[in-house]
């Protein structure tokens, strides 16, 4: 019998693998690496969190939940998405505890997408959004949001990319690898093409929490977007709970619904231990986000300003914790830059090209380490600039 | 005294790191290091700020001597001065290193360090316990410092997250 060549299926065949594997490839085996190139929070979980869970497996809750996550953890989502998000969801039938946000963009593309459906995907934004709506059987059309406006995407530039097959507009702010927030103006544009065309708007506000200047504003608390918002969050970023994988996705009841199928074929339910952790996190955890978030601030300042004296120029990212300095000015391309930056003086950034062509001429430094480290790091890029 | 949300985030951040140069405040908190400058300044004058210390594990050094106690001291409140002359006559001792007054069943929370037990017995006995108006007092030995002042001595705070991630 002769075997097929691959068995995988083309379309997983033609997939690119994510830019930033090479890079950690790269730093195997180099001691003494300084890395801004992590996009998680450098705190560990809060204590109160991890005892929850502790507690919960000492209690022997190790079975199954609903699919949908606990109905308790999904009343104290609502009520915090309607404190914060400022929009009401109904913890019965339109919220979803789902693996990290990750699994939650997953779930709501397979939901809408037919095949051949378009998807505006807003570059640059973090890598699997492209990869899953080919996955999910759309295709992806990237819009990408311009440096001359700080990669803030323009009503104007959606629109231009509508087509009849369009279905929905994927948006992260603040944003992966940016930083970069729409203010609600800008948001009250994108709606507006939204509604114009009856498209949706797949939302990852997964950084919500982490805004320095300005109130958060989310896509669904723009009148008349509730019905139209799939709004996908969760607790990575602001509870330092990356390694949990807990997310969470609210969305009216119908498409809610039809996340659910999948959600529950594919994944049953999320981690038991990891819920009653967030359940904590919720209850009690909102002064710890704020002391991350205050420390984010100052770190963010830091690195701003340190970019700019040496000649990177970085405008201030509004929320998330990373900046976006363009390296143009070196004469270098992102990937040339920042192999060289991390040979020649150890430190690690991810090119800007890894987030989408438009990343290109610009690196992301996370600012998700240590005071102490990032002092290190940013005298270590100042002599690989100073010394080109 | 009334001080402004900046000045209180300065003297927040320089009690976690006294080191932070006006420089780096200067970024951290996007005002001009003179603006920082006179602002230290002002946190110092007014004591607000009173002391720049370092934290050190004594017990990392070999041959290190030297032992601390919590001495529970009941004191006769004076009339007028109430317990503060008492605690004067307490904390200008040198070996004294810090003295509260406390709600609950004794009265100054006083703490000591000396070179050996034999040290503190003696402060105990010959100085603490003769001053006038100290009732009784209860001596406690400290054994080992987990954590100080807010920091965990011996934490393993490696950064446990892989090098680079989307």
């Amino acid at each position: 019998m002769v075997l097929k060549t691959s068995y995988l299926a083309n379309h997983v065949q033609n997939l690119k693998p994510s830019g930033i594997r090479k890079f950690f490839d790269a730093t195997a085996g180099m001691t003494d690496v300084i890395s801004l190139g992590v996009g998680e929070p450098d705190f560990v979980t809060p204590w109160n969190v991890r005892e929850a869970a502790i507690l919960s497996l000492e209690d022997g809750h190790t079975s199954y939940t609903a699919n949908a996550g606990l109905l308790e953890l999904r009343e104290a989502i609502a009520k915090y998405v309607d404190d914060y998000y400022c929009v009401s969801y109904d913890p019965a039938h339109e919220i979803t505890v789902t693996v990290g946000a990750s699994e939650a963009i997953d779930i709501a593309l397979r939901a809408i997408l037919d095949p051949g459906d378009e998807v505006l995907v807003v570059e640059p934004c973090f890598v699997s959004y492209a990869p899953l709506v080919t996955l999910a059987g759309g295709t992806p059309v990237i819009v990408a949001a311009e440096k001359e406006n700080d990669f803030k995407v323009q009503a104007r530039q959606l629109e231009d990319a509508v087509t009849e097959r369009t279905k929905a507009i994927m948006i992260c702010s603040p944003n992966n690898p940016t930083g970069s927030m729409l203010s609600k103006e800008e948001m009250e544009q994108v709606a507006g093409v939204a509604e114009k065309h009856d498209l949706l708007i797949l939302s990852d506000e997964i950084y919500a929490e982490l805004v320095y200047d300005d109130l958060y504003t989310s896509f669904a608390a723009i009148d008349g977007m509730r019905e139209r918002t799939i709004l996908v969050s969760g607790f990575s970023k602001d509870m330092a709970m990356t390694g949990w994988r807990l997310g969470f996705v609210c969305a009216p009841a119908e498409i809610t619904q039809g996340m659910l199928k999948i959600h529950q074929y594919a994944i049953m339910c999320a981690s038991t231990m990891a819920q009653y952790a967030a359940l904590e996190g919720l209850r009690n955890g909102r002064s710890d986000m704020a002391e991350m978030r205050k420390s984010y601030r100052l770190r963010r300042n830091f690195v701003v300003e340190s970019l700019n004296e040496m000649g990177l120029s970085c405008y201030k990212p509004e929320g998330a914790f990373y900046t976006f300095p363009n390296i143009e000015s070196t004469g270098m391309d992102s990937e040339s830059f920042a192999k060289r930056l991390l040979h020649e003086e150890r430190v690690v950034v991810v090119p800007g090209n890894a987030f989408g062509d438009s990343g290109e001429g610009y690196v992301r430094c996370s600012y998700a380490t240590s005071m102490h480290q990032l002092r290190e790091a940013m005298k270590r890029i100042r002599h690989f600039v100073d010394n080109l | 005294m009334k001080l402004t949300a900046t000045e209180i985030e300065i003297a927040g951040i320089l009690e976690k790191d006294a080191r932070l140069t006006n420089d780096e405040l200067a970024k951290m908190t996007d005002l001009s290091v003179d603006q920082i400058s006179q602002i230290v300044k002002k946190l110092e004058d007014q004591k607000v700020i009173v002391r720049y210390v370092s934290l050190v594990d004594w017990t990392k050094i070999d041959g290190h001597q030297g032992v601390t106690a919590m001495i529970d001291v009941k004191v006769t409140p004076k009339r007028d001065v109430g317990f503060n002359e008492v605690a004067k006559r307490i904390y200008r001792h040198k070996e004294v290193k810090s003295v509260y007054l406390m709600s609950g069943t004794y009265d100054l929370s006083v703490q000591v360090e000396g070179q050996s037990v034999n040290d503190v017995a003696h402060f105990v006995s010959q100085k603490l316990s003769t001053i006038e108006g100290v009732i009784s007092t209860t001596t406690h030995f400290v054994l080992k410092k987990f954590k100080h002042d807010g920091t965990i001595y011996d934490s393993d705070d490696r950064d446990k997250r892989i090098v680079v991630s989307p």
